[in-house]
């Protein structure tokens, strides 16, 4: 896996507000069909990192390489451009349209003649969450009558649908229930064998050590570290979070 | 009983909304027909309130938009007798020296100037509040008071007037309308296009699998479309023009004046361009990218930029859209009064906001609709000339209608929060 091209390969990133440095020299990379875990503290710098990636931030300083080449991304259109698709933690849904609508935000489908095909989007849509989703049946309504999973599922849909080569995702779970979280288990490893790199940032131990490949931990917006899942514990895990220190038991491979 | 009546409503798809401002409407002309014994419901006062609400009606439409993004411009009146003032000017004391004093291109070339120079007042206001970050209430604030100095300087507080014939025109009137024969084809081609886009909207849909709504519903909703626009189209064209101006009149339309002819005024220009704005705005809210990134915007705007909306260009694109109609509405303003002095759009910005908070837009943002702002701008304008014609004085008038907005507004939020919407 080394001598292969990262998909993403982000070097060197810094930004700060305020005189806070919220990421501080942070370098992270990402391989096809990798899932690479974010942990840390809130307020570690994970969110920060993650929205430069997907254009919300402009880096200070710091490079970003997709497939080798290197990318300027300064806003939301640029990362959609190179495939990057983001489900926020806030989920980033307008409240007053429907699911719809928000799953095709900034890229509608239009008619010969320019106009909104909002019948075609919606047809689109109901195709979408029967595969990801198929208790979804509320088409109609604007998001904000959906329930915290239904929610959840638009903002998936939204970032699967567009053919997403890199994929974040920002606390995916965090609203569901457990039903709707193993979906979301499911929806990883196939995307994952589909060959999209995945950032996937979480509070919650198992599922990183259960889902990802690879950690990288954060400590107040510096990279702790970068692990192999199958070489640590969750205690291992767990000590890097707390204490920012490198597990001593890992061993130093290659 | 209550249920099979809101079903019944479910399967025609009306919103209550709608329905209410509707009712509301209804209950107030028929209580001050009952009030003034008979005199409010004639097609003299009909054609007269249809006149009346066009100017602040055209400029709520934009106002929803301004709202819509959790914005507000107070500026509006202002920009109107700014506009109005300069546009006068240009075509009684400019452009004569240059084409010729009664040139046909005299009221083209105002009407366009006034709709250029409205566009490009808001996108300066759109510029400022998007990408200097100055709230909307202030620059807004700051334009109703420069805009109204500048309507001073244009003529140094004079009156200009007699506007020019044709321009006058699009200001309604017993001249501005177009005479009963292409009432009745504009009635006509209306009722088309409306029942050829619901029969298309209904394919679009069953092409896609979708539910429908049942045939006998469709019928209802198309008899009532149609019945409406022939019944405003017949009101129209059953309004006289009076003795005094019929000679004038039937040589402008072309008829030999003999006795006892008799002659109607039929739908009026300025509600002409009323309607074809208002379809307009309605398929930009409803149907364009534009339209879609507005409400976006206005229901998350975080959402809209991580979602690559460019909404600073979007506040500047509305504003620059609301300046426009603004013009459109300082043409028929000025037209209609055929003279233009300081005070012209005087506390309009109210109104306006008025019309469109009481259509059902809601100041946080995110909805809002341009039928409604009609609806709303008919609304108070049947409250104001409906008093005025009770014999209500101007005072009481002005609490009346304040009150009216607050409680207006206030059963919106009640409706909000029963629907969840």
């Amino acid at each position: 896996m080394e001598q292969k091209t990262p998909l993403v390969e982000m070097r060197n990133m810094r930004i700060s507000f305020g005189g806070i440095h919220a990421v501080d020299d942070v370098s992270v990379d990402l391989h096809p069909g990798e899932v690479v875990g974010l942990l840390g503290h809130n307020g570690a710098g994970k969110s920060t990192l993650i929205k430069i990636l997907s254009g919300a931030y402009a880096a200070d300083s710091g490079e970003i390489y997709i497939e080798g080449e290197k990318a300027t991304i300064n806003n939301p259109r640029d990362a959609r451009a190179y495939n990057i698709e983001t489900i926020y933690q806030t989920l980033a849904l307008a409240d007053n349209l429907d699911a719809a609508s928000n799953l095709f935000l900034g890229r509608e489908l239009v008619t010969g003649t320019g106009m909104l095909d909002d019948d075609a989007m919606e047809a689109e849509t109901r195709k979408i969450m029967g595969r990801l989703n198929p208790n979804f049946v509320k088409f109609s309504e604007p998001v904000s009558a959906l329930s915290g999973g239904q929610r959840q599922s638009v903002a998936i849909a939204r970032a699967v649908y567009f053919n997403a080569r890199i994929l974040i995702m920002d606390e995916p779970t965090a609203a569901l229930g457990p039903q709707e979280t193993a979906m979301v288990s499911e929806l990883i490893q196939q995307l994952k064998a589909d060959g999209i790199g995945i950032f996937l940032i979480s509070h919650d131990i198992h599922d990183v050590m259960e889902l990802c490949d690879r950690a990288s931990v954060m400590k107040n917006g510096k990279l702790v570290g970068t692990v192999d899942i199958k070489d640590v514990t969750d205690d291992d895990l767990l000590s890097m979070i707390i204490l920012g220190k490198q597990p001593g038991a890992a061993p130093v491979s290659g | 009983m209550r249920k099979s009546t809101k079903t019944f409503l479910t399967s025609l798809g009306l919103d209550l909304r709608l329905l209410g401002m509707l009712g509301a409407l209804v209950f107030l002309w028929i209580m001050f027909d009952l009030i003034t014994g008979g005199r409010f419901l004639t097609p003299r006062n009909m054609f007269n309130l249809s006149v009346q609400t066009t100017s602040v009606a055209l400029m709520a439409t934009g106002m929803v938009f301004v709202i819509v993004i959790r914005n507000i411009d107070l500026s509006v009146g202002s920009m109107l007798g700014f506009i109005g003032m300069t546009v006068a000017a240009l075509q009684v004391q400019v452009l004569p020296d240059i084409v010729g004093l009664g040139h046909w291109s005299i009221w083209i070339i105002a009407a366009i100037a006034a709709i250029i120079m409205g566009a490009l007042i808001g996108a300066i206001q759109g510029w400022v509040i998007g990408y200097l970050l100055i709230p909307s209430f202030i620059v807004t604030l700051g334009g109703l008071l420069v805009y109204r100095g500048a309507m001073w300087w244009v003529t140094r507080g004079q009156t200009v007037a007699p506007l020019d014939p044709t321009f006058r025109l699009l200001g309604g009137g017993a001249d501005g309308t177009l005479g009963e024969t292409l009432s009745w084809w504009f009635g006509i081609i209306a009722s088309l296009i409306a029942v050829v886009l619901m029969l298309a909207s209904r394919r679009r849909k069953s092409n896609h699998g979708f539910v429908v709504k049942p045939v006998w519903a469709e019928a209802i909703l198309m008899t009532l479309t149609v019945g409406l626009i022939l019944t405003f189209v017949m009101t129209m064209n059953s309004y006289k023009i009076a003795k005094g101006a019929l000679p004038r009149i039937a040589e402008a339309r072309g008829i030999e004046m003999t006795e006892g002819l008799t002659l109607y005024h039929g739908v009026a220009i300025p509600v002409i361009i009323l309607l074809i704005v208002t379809v307009a705005m309605t398929v930009i809210s409803t149907r364009t990218r534009f339209g879609r990134y507005i409400y976006a915007t206005g229901g998350n705007p975080e959402a809209a930029e991580l979602s690559g909306i460019n909404t600073r260009l979007l506040t500047v694109k509305v504003f620059a859209l609301l300046g426009a109609l603004t013009g459109i509405s300082a043409v028929v303003a000025s037209a209609r009064l055929g003279a233009v002095d300081v005070g012209l759009g005087t506390l309009d910005e109210l109104r306006v906001i008025a019309a469109a908070v009481i259509g059902g837009t809601a100041l946080a943002g995110g909805s809002g609709t341009i039928y409604g702002a009609v609806i709303g701008a008919l609304i108070m304008q049947s409250l104001q000339s409906g008093m005025a014609s009770v014999g209500v004085d101007a005072p009481l008038q002005s609490i009346v209608v304040g009150i009216v907005l607050v409680f207006a507004v206030w059963v919106d939020i009640v409706y909000r929060r029963k629907t969840g919407a």
